[in-house]
Parts: C-alpha cells; sequence; structure tokens
C-alpha cells in the first residue's frame, strides 16, 4: 500500500503549492487592480458626467463604456475618456463645459442611448439634470463684479432669471454707481456650462463644479426660524418679546442718537467716520 | 514523429493545397478580425451608422442591442443591477457564443488576436526561448480575481486595463495612451512568455471558454487515420494540449475537440496536407478509426502504437 501512496501525497503537495502559488499571484494582481480601480475613480473637477449620470461610485459599476451616449449627442458635447489625455476613468464619458457644454435637448437623447442605466432613464425633464452647478469662482475678476455690464453668463443660462440672476449691490468703489452681481441659484441650476463656455474672461470667472464641490450642506439639525414662523403662521414660541432693533439713523438706538458715542474727533474728509 | 516534422510548418500543406488552401481560415479570420473592427468604423469615418457602439456594447440597425456580457456581469458583481436593454444585449451574445463556440470570440473577434499572433510570429522568427508558461488554469484564477476586485471596488475592474476594449474603444472613438496597454501584451507574448496572453492570462478568454464549454461548433480530427505525424497542427495551435486527446485517440474516442480552450480558429484543418481535421457540429458520430486501426471495427482491441 506504500507506493500508490506516495504519488498521491506528492500529488497533494502539488496541488496544494500549485493553489496557493495562484492563488498569492492573483492576490497581488487583484491588490494592484484594485489599487488602479480606486485611484481612476477620482473624477477631475473639470469633467462633467452626462445628465441623468448616477453618483460616480455607482456610475462606475455601472457604465460599460460602450459611447452610446456620446455617439446620440447631437452638439458632440460628449466624449468618451482616453488613457493619460482625459482625467476621467478611461473610456467613460464626459464634458467639459468649456470645450462644448451641453446644450439641454429636451428629449435627452443621451439619455435614451444608455443601455444600462448609468445615465437614469428616471430623468426625463432635463430642467431636472444636476450635471453640476455653476459657480462664481472669481469675483475679483468677474466684469459684473467689477461694476461692468457683461452679463454674458445671465443672459445665455438656458434657465435665465431663476439659475442665475443679477442682483443689484451699490458699488463702493466709485460710490455712486451699481454692481449687477451674477447670483446662481443651485436648486434651478442644471450645470450644462453654457455660462462658463460663454464667459468673456480668457479663463472663466464663473464655472460648473461638481455638486460635491460647489455645495455645502446645513446641518439636518438646523432649522431657519424664519422659515419654521412662515409654515407655522406664527412664532413657534408664545410671548417672545419684540426688543427695538438696532438700526443706523436718527431716532433709533444707534451709536449718533442721543446719548449715545458720538466721537471727539472730525476725518480731513469731513466725513464723520463712515 | 516523421521526416516531415522538420520541414518548416505548413510547408506540405503549401505544396499539397496551394497558399491559399494553406491559409484559408487564416485569412478568414483576419477578414473577420477586420470586418469586426470595420463595421464599427465606418460610422465615424464615413458617417454610415450601421453599427454605433463598441464591442463592450453597441447598437445595430437601431434595433439590436447588444453587450459584453463578462463587462455587465462584473458590474453585477460590483452591485449594480443594469436596465433591460443591457440585459438583454448580454443575453444575446451569451447565447450566440455558448451555441456557436465561447472562444470563436478570441480568434475571430478580438483585435487583440492579431497583435499576440504578430508577437508569436516575431517570436518563432527569432528563435526565442517559450519563457515563463503559466498553468492554463492561471486565467480563471484571473477570471476569479476580476469579479473579487470588481466586487471590492464597486467597480467593473477589468475594463481599466482591459487592452481588448482599451485597443478596440481606443481605435473607434480616439486611444490616448490605451496603446501602451496593447504594446504591453506585445511584448510580454514576444519577451516573457510565448503565447502567454491569450493562453495563460486573459480573463476575457477565460470568461468564454467556459461559456462555450457546451458549443456545437467544434473541430474534428476525424481522418485522423491519415496522420503521417507532421506535428504541424501542434506547431500552429496556440492551445495544442487540445488536440491531443482527439487526434491520438483510438476508434472509440471522439475525435472531437471538445475541449473550452480550442478557439476554433481552423489553423490546424489549414496547415494538414493531409486533411485529417475539419469543421463539423458537437454531435457528429462518424466513426472515426484511430491510426493503424483503419480496418478494424470501433472496439477492437486497443493498438499499442507508439505515439
Amino acid at each position: 500500500m506504500s507506493a500508490p501512496k506516495k504519488p498521491k501525497a506528492m500529488d497533494r503537495r502539488r496541488f496544494l503549492m500549485d493553489t496557493a502559488r495562484a492563488a498569492a499571484g492573483c492576490a497581488v494582481a487583484g491588490t494592484l487592480l484594485s489599487l488602479y480601480a480606486r485611484d481612476a475613480r477620482a473624477l477631475p473637477a473639470e469633467a462633467l458626467r452626462p445628465p441623468g449620470a448616477l453618483p460616480e461610485e455607482d456610475f462606475l459599476a455601472a457604465c460599460i463604456r460602450c459611447g452610446l451616449c456620446v455617439r446620440d449627442c447631437p452638439y458632440d458635447t460628449l466624449v468618451l475618456a482616453e488613457l493619460g489625455v482625459d482625467g476621467a476613468a478611461t473610456g467613460t464619458p464626459f464634458f467639459t463645459a468649456r470645450n462644448i457644454p451641453c446644450e439641454m435637448c429636451d428629449d435627452i437623447p443621451c439619455v435614451k442611448a444608455c443601455p444600462t442605466g448609468a445615465l437614469d432613464h428616471g430623468l426625463t425633464d432635463i430642467d431636472e439634470a444636476k450635471m453640476g452647478i455653476a459657480v462664481l469662482v472669481d469675483e475679483e475678476n468677474c466684469l459684473n463684479a467689477l461694476g461692468l455690464r457683461c452679463d454674458v453668463c445671465y443672459r445665455v443660462c438656458p434657465v435665465i432669471d431663476e439659475a442665475i440672476t443679477l442682483e443689484r449691490e451699490h458699488n463702493a468703489r466709485s460710490g455712486h454707481h451699481a454692481i449687477f452681481m451674477p447670483v446662481v441659484h443651485a436648486e434651478f441650476c442644471t450645470g450644462c456650462g453654457k455660462c462658463e463656455k460663454s464667459c468673456v474672461l480668457p479663463e472663466a470667472a464663473i464655472k460648473v463644479l461638481p455638486v460635491r464641490l460647489a455645495r455645502g450642506q446645513l446641518g439636518e439639525h438646523y432649522r431657519l426660524g424664519w422659515e419654521q414662523m412662515d409654515e407655522n403662521g406664527a412664532p413657534l414660541v408664545d410671548g417672545l418679546i419684540d426688543l427695538p432693533d438696532r438700526l443706523p439713523g436718527p431716532g433709533t438706538d444707534n451709536l449718533a442718537a442721543p446719548g449715545g458715542f458720538e466721537p471727539a474727533f472730525k476725518l480731513p474728509m469731513g466725513g464723520t467716520g463712515q | 514523429m516523421s521526416a516531415k516534422t522538420k520541414l518548416p510548418t505548413g510547408q506540405e500543406a503549401i505544396r499539397t493545397k496551394g497558399w491559399i488552401g494553406a491559409h484559408k481560415y487564416l485569412l478568414l479570420r483576419r477578414i473577420s478580425q477586420a470586418a469586426f473592427l470595420l463595421i464599427f468604423l465606418i460610422g465615424p469615418w464615413f458617417g454610415l451608422w450601421l453599427v454605433k457602439g463598441n464591442l463592450a456594447g453597441s447598437l445595430t440597425l437601431d434595433v439590436l442591442p447588444l453587450t459584453d456580457p463578462l463587462v455587465l456581469l462584473q458590474g453585477i458583481a460590483a452591485q449594480y443591477w443594469p436596465e433591460f436593454t443591457a440585459l438583454l444585449g448580454a443575453l444575446i451574445v451569451g447565447v450566440t457564443y455558448a451555441l456557436i463556440g465561447g472562444r470563436v470570440y478570441c480568434s475571430w473577434v478580438c483585435p487583440i488576436n492579431p497583435v499576440t499572433d504578430g508577437a508569436h510570429w516575431l517570436h518563432e522568427k527569432l528563435g526565442m526561448p517559450k519563457g515563463w508558461q503559466p498553468k492554463r488554469e492561471t486565467r480563471y484564477w484571473m477570471l476569479g480575481m476580476v469579479f473579487a476586485a470588481s466586487a471590492l471596488t464597486g467597480t467593473i475592474a477589468w475594463e481599466f486595463v482591459n487592452p481588448i476594449t482599451m485597443l478596440q474603444r481606443g481605435l473607434v472613438f480616439g486611444i490616448g495612451f490605451a496603446w501602451t496597454f496593447v504594446i504591453a501584451v506585445f511584448l510580454f507574448d514576444l519577451f516573457v512568455s510565448r503565447r502567454g496572453w491569450c493562453g495563460h492570462i486573459c480573463p476575457v478568454g477565460a470568461f468564454y471558454d467556459l461559456l462555450g464549454a457546451k458549443s456545437l461548433l467544434r473541430v474534428t480530427a476525424v481522418d485522423r487515420a491519415k496522420c503521417d505525424d507532421c506535428m504541424d497542427c501542434f506547431a500552429v495551435c496556440p492551445e495544442m494540449h487540445v488536440i491531443t486527446p482527439a487526434l491520438r485517440g483510438k476508434g472509440t474516442d471522439t475525435p472531437l475537440i471538445l475541449s473550452g480552450d480550442c478557439t476554433n480558429c481552423g489553423r490546424c484543418i489549414d496547415v494538414c496536407a493531409q486533411d485529417v481535421f475539419q469543421f463539423t457540429h458537437r454531435f457528429d458520430t462518424r466513426p472515426s478509426p484511430g491510426r493503424g486501426e483503419e480496418d478494424a471495427t470501433p472496439s477492437s482491441a486497443p493498438c499499442n502504437r507508439a505515439a
């Protein structure tokens, strides 16, 4: 019985050895692949996903990189990321607002073309899209912020007067002009990128950023008293005493009111320090 | 072994069947590979959109959806359940390859095949040593690893490195630096491991191997009695171990090459001057006596001729 036993032991040893070797090799290869795959999940800020794209971590499980959305985009907005050229995961669709923004087609052909649902087929109204959020990133160079009337981002916005409004402010520099400040309202902004595309500056002052970068988040426990009061129709707590507000101007409890502090000196320009 | 073993591979077949006859399936394969590539390219090149997309997913004539089943399975491993269109496309592709032969994909469609064939050609020209030869099962381990990596990272993991889709998508949509993966495979097959990538490593091949394990289209060594041991079929076969059981089998053994490893490339049919091999289906039960058994009935006493 010892004769057939020996090769059997050798077989077992060889089998265990081979298995261990293959498993170890695969563990190394798998670790490298996983690391690479995890790294590739970092989507650069200027790469915007098509309308209806799932959140990035789900998107890379859902997108098979077939490029059908790219083919059905009538404006050549979408491209597939090329290895080493574009930052997005190789072969996945994205667009760069400053190159070609999304034209927000009513029938959303890119979403319809997606075979897997990586672009959510539940998106049927393009105004509901959240490809990103426009942010006026440079208030020092924006022409409107400088007091000029550029208004281009406001004019080209497909959701004009909702996603971007012009808010009149006092021009403190000249003292007697207005500033029409472009203000983005995230609730209505689809992230199409037309504002960034058409910003007249050599480098856009308004940029579409991924939602994760563009927005802060209010703590869930925060309650905005004025909203709650509107909802309730009255203050939430009874018996609050309304004390006088400290507002500037005569007759109120301000610094210049009788009994208040009056500076003993005069400024050279004749003002009182305002 | 016979004296003919010393002849350059395929010489005898060229002499008896002519160059075209001795390269029939190779030429057909190259035409098929080029056609599968071109059908995707005539859209972007000439605006003729017969097929949109790429090998991972496509839409033919605006009606027929096709999806790479392995890519979709990785997505499912990453816990994403795809929409119906993709599932239908994967089902169509899966059933097709399960019927006609899984690794038909490898030799008749895959754009990496000409690359590794080229590497092998140069390898032979340079008379290089065969190098590292991982076990045949390595690719199944790779396949398992790919699913594990997909599940762990929540991504379709192999698509980050898959040279097949990198190359094909690159040619259709723009390649970037993805050609480096193709060069890497070429160099791997040339210097590190003869026929290493397609034969030992590639998990896509492993997947189609398993998919086509019971497929219909098969090569048979039906006329194995005529074999004169020139060894050319072994020399050209990228998976030469699949030939032995069929070609060297006795009368009772099936002459069908049933291994899922066989890519149905047809090169053995090409290079055989004796026309031992032919394409058939897996239910082909034509009697096929082994060598030296031509006159014997199939269940006769075994003939111990040395191979």
